[in-house]
């Protein structure tokens, strides 16, 4: 019997990353993630966007529910439509998995940030790093004659325009707690 | 009712209220209290198995041909990391299993102590869910929760790591019925897609049923309203390799598997379809080949019970996400309260179409001369066993593509075989597994010498527990399926494909006590299929077959389903470029 109709010559694609359906475009979502607080839920999250090569952004996780043993894991995750629904289809089938709302699509939401900024100068590097962060409501939690510790809390976006502007004044270290995100209006 | 009883007979009581019958495993320090308990009942039989991965595998076995979860027990460190790639196999076919780990005591947890090993840490990413279990009061209920954990939505393996102080502690045994759970996932599948299903099968002109091993897992009602469905509709029907015996091989309708090495009918009706109804499977690789080129003109349906499979690698039209036989059931009377329609011109034509694809004979082979083609090797063992109530087994490369081509199954869990993560060893200790199930039940593992060897101390396991499972060994004495892509892909250049110093089977198998028959004579080769059937007893046989076969038909990596390789002609450039890369 002969070869039927073989083409020759290279595919062009690989047939792992051909995505026909779908659009190219990386998006920014985030996810909350209601789980049972039982251990190693946190690995079992991670172990998932690490083993199928899925970006995490930001991460926060904490018990939020104490007599009802839950924790809501907040994700800020990017990817293609695609692999932001196969995500979510993910997450949705770990067994101690709750409930998976994205709250990018699901309508308007609000998002917060904590961060700790140690900035360390004198003189007029000093006067005008109290002067921005009294511009961003940052507040000063620790002082010595040398450097402050400033808290901000806001956007991811707010917090990085912080960060830029106290570099050249100081900058010594950044504690970031991740984002934490919840859909607006009544439930 | 509650009463107090320690960890270790908790396990014993746990695994009697599931109805389980038969544990597969191996003793070792830290699960000594659990098998003491074993020792002083008789409810369950506990089989001996000769390594870890072979108990699992002897799980898997038991559990695909029974519908039922299969249960491992095996100790900590060693013992459970050598039922790791049992239990990623478990995973990715889908087999539900309870595996049953000891851990050293908790007080000595994280202290690197003898035989410790992170064992729920190892094994998260290989199973469906596991425990660590540090509270002899919580042991009863969660190993009546991985009982449902793991035969719930798409089934999957469960381990429960039981370190040694809960074995001996007392704590209160749970009763099954008292114990909550929050994982209940949706069987029932959305009337709105599957009406639209109906709607679609009506006009088709070219439809296709593409069914899975998600048919067998739902159990045999969803084989037996797919066999309606196909029967009513009277539209063809091909399966994946997890799937083959949800139709009957015989039945009129059926195409035969289809993917890499799928029947050429079954690929090109894949690929000229212009309805394809997915009924639980996975859009595996192995099954779409180049994916732009994939089904280009068909609308899409794809019943499956679990999300993160749909729209995963094929956009699909008509997702509907339930458990096949409950989809099934109402598809069957949506389209029967609709009127009963097909397009019966567009049919024909279709049915035209295919016979035109069926005449090409795709399975065609020469047996001439004095040396046994193992397609003819597998062609004279269907014929001498299809009336047998028997269960195949495989190990992995040519030989389980050939079984799965020129063996029928005619119906469901009639055949194990590892697809998903393609571990050869498998068969052997599966067809352990499946005749612990079925003991009166003709078992074959269709095997090859190389898969074969890699768990072949289970020999033991046979002889002790009287098994009589018949290993069928086509032996080229080659990798097989290496030495096939070496040739299609690397030049021509053997590469560490070829085995020397092969053993004397039958000598081996008499070493163990079994029988050992050995064939290469195709005049003889029915005689000697005959006296393997006949023999009480576990049989090693040694059919010597032509070395440097190929396994066709095939659909080069990166290419597409129109782009089939046939028989043994010109392969140059067969695979080039990006397909290289894939394997």
């Amino acid at each position: 019997m002969s070869a039927l109709k073989i083409k020759k010559g290279a595919t062009s694609h690989s047939a792992y990353n051909l995505r026909p359906n779908y659009s190219d475009t990386v998006e920014r979502h985030t996810l909350a993630v209601l789980v049972e607080n039982e251990p190693g839920v946190l690995a079992r999250v991670i172990g998932l966007f690490s083993g199928r090569g899925y970006n995490i952004d930001s991460l926060t996780v904490a018990e939020v529910d104490h007599l009802g043993h839950r924790s809501r894991i907040t994700i800020v995750t990017s990817g293609t439509p695609q692999i932001i629904e196969q995500i979510k289809a993910q997450l949705g089938r770990i067994v101690d998995v709750h409930k998976v709302n994205d709250l990018t699509v699901e309508g308007p939401s609000v998002e917060r940030e904590l961060a700790l900024f140690k900035v360390s100068g004198k003189g007029e590097n000093r006067i005008e790093a109290v002067r921005l962060a009294d511009i961003f409501r940052a507040n000063v939690v620790d002082s010595t004659l040398e450097s402050f510790v400033f808290e901000i809390t806001g956007t991811p976006e707010k917090i990085d325009a912080f960060a830029e502007l106290m570099r050249p004044l100081g900058l010594q270290e950044i504690a970031r707690t991740g984002v934490a995100a919840l859909s607006r209006g009544a439930v | 009712m509650t009463k107090a009883m320690t960890g270790a007979k908790m396990v014993v009581q746990a695994l009697i209220d599931q109805g389980v019958e038969v544990v597969f495993g191996y003793p070792g320090g830290a699960v000594l209290p659990i098998y003491d308990e074993i020792f002083q009942q008789n409810s369950i039989t506990h089989v001996l198995v000769r390594h870890e991965q072979g108990a699992v595998h002897a799980a898997e076995g038991y559990a695909r041909s029974t519908g039922k979860p299969g249960v491992a027990l095996v100790t900590s460190g060693p013992g459970a990391t050598n039922a790791v790639t049992g239990l990623t196999d478990a995973l990715l076919d889908s087999i539900p299993l309870i595996v049953l780990t000891g851990q050293v005591p908790t007080f000595m947890i994280g202290s690197d102590a003898f035989q410790e090993a992170d064992t729920v840490g190892i094994t998260r990413p290989c199973t469906k869910h596991n425990w660590l279990v540090k509270e002899t009061d919580k042991l009863a209920a969660t190993l009546h929760e991985a009982f449902h954990v793991a035969t719930s939505g798409r089934p999957g393996p469960v381990l429960i790591d039981i370190p040694k102080d809960v074995q001996f502690a007392t704590g209160t045994y749970t009763q099954a019925k008292q114990v909550e759970t929050h994982y209940n996932p949706q069987v029932k599948g959305d009337m709105d897609a599957i009406t639209e299903l109906a709607k679609a099968m009506e006009t088709a002109k070219r439809p296709l049923f593409y069914t899975g091993g998600g048919v067998i897992n739902s159990g045999p009602a969803a084989s037996q309203l797919l066999r309606e469905l196909v029967a009513a509709t009277n539209f063809p029907i091909t399966s994946t390799l997890m799937g083959l015996g949800c139709y009957p091989a015989s039945g009129d309708n059926w195409l035969g598997m289809l993917g890499m090495h799928g029947l050429y009918e079954a690929n090109m009706a894949m690929h000229d379809c212009d309805l394809m109804i997915n009924i639980g499977a996975r859009f595996d690789d192995r099954i779409t080949g180049r994916l732009d080129a994939f089904s280009p003109g068909s609308k899409k349906a794809h019943i499956d019970i679990d999300a993160s499979s749909i729209n995963k690698v094929i956009h699909v039209d008509i997702p509907i996400l339930g458990d096949v036989a409950h989809v099934l059931e109402d598809l069957l009377n949506v389209w029967k309260a609709r009127g009963r329609k097909t397009n019966q011109e567009g049919l024909s034509n279709w049915w035209d179409q295919i016979n035109d694809w069926r005449a090409v004979k795709c399975l065609d082979f020469n047996q001439e001369g004095k040396i046994i083609k193992p397609q003819y090797a597998l062609q004279r063992l269907e014929e001498l066993t299809k009336k047998h109530d028997r269960y195949i087994t495989t190990e992995v490369g040519q030989h389980q593509m050939w079984a799965a081509q020129y063996l029928g199954f005619e119906n469901p869990n009639r055949w194990m075989t590892s697809g998903g993560l393609g571990t050869m060893g498998y068969g052997f200790p599966a067809s352990i597994g499946v005749q612990m199930a079925h003991p009166d039940a003709l078992v074959i593992n269709v095997a090859g010498e190389a898969s074969w060897l890699m768990n072949m101390q289970e020999l033991g396991t046979a002889m002790q527990f009287n098994l009589p499972v018949k290993q069928f060994i086509l032996n080229n004495e080659r990798l097989g399926m290496v030495r096939q892509w070496q040739q299609l892909l690397h030049g021509e250049r053997y590469s560490s494909s070829w085995s020397e110093s092969l053993p004397d089977f039958v000598k081996l198998a008499e070493a163990f006590g079994a029988k050992g028959i050995q064939c290469h004579d195709p005049d003889t080769l029915d005689d000697a299929i005959m006296e393997m059937i006949t023999y009480d007893g576990p049989v090693l046989f040694d059919c010597l077959v032509e070395k440097h076969e190929n396994c066709f038909p095939m659909i080069p990596s990166g290419k597409a389903h129109n782009e089939m390789l046939m028989g043994d002609a010109s392969t140059d450039g067969a695979i080039s470029g990006a397909g290289e890369a894939l394997v």
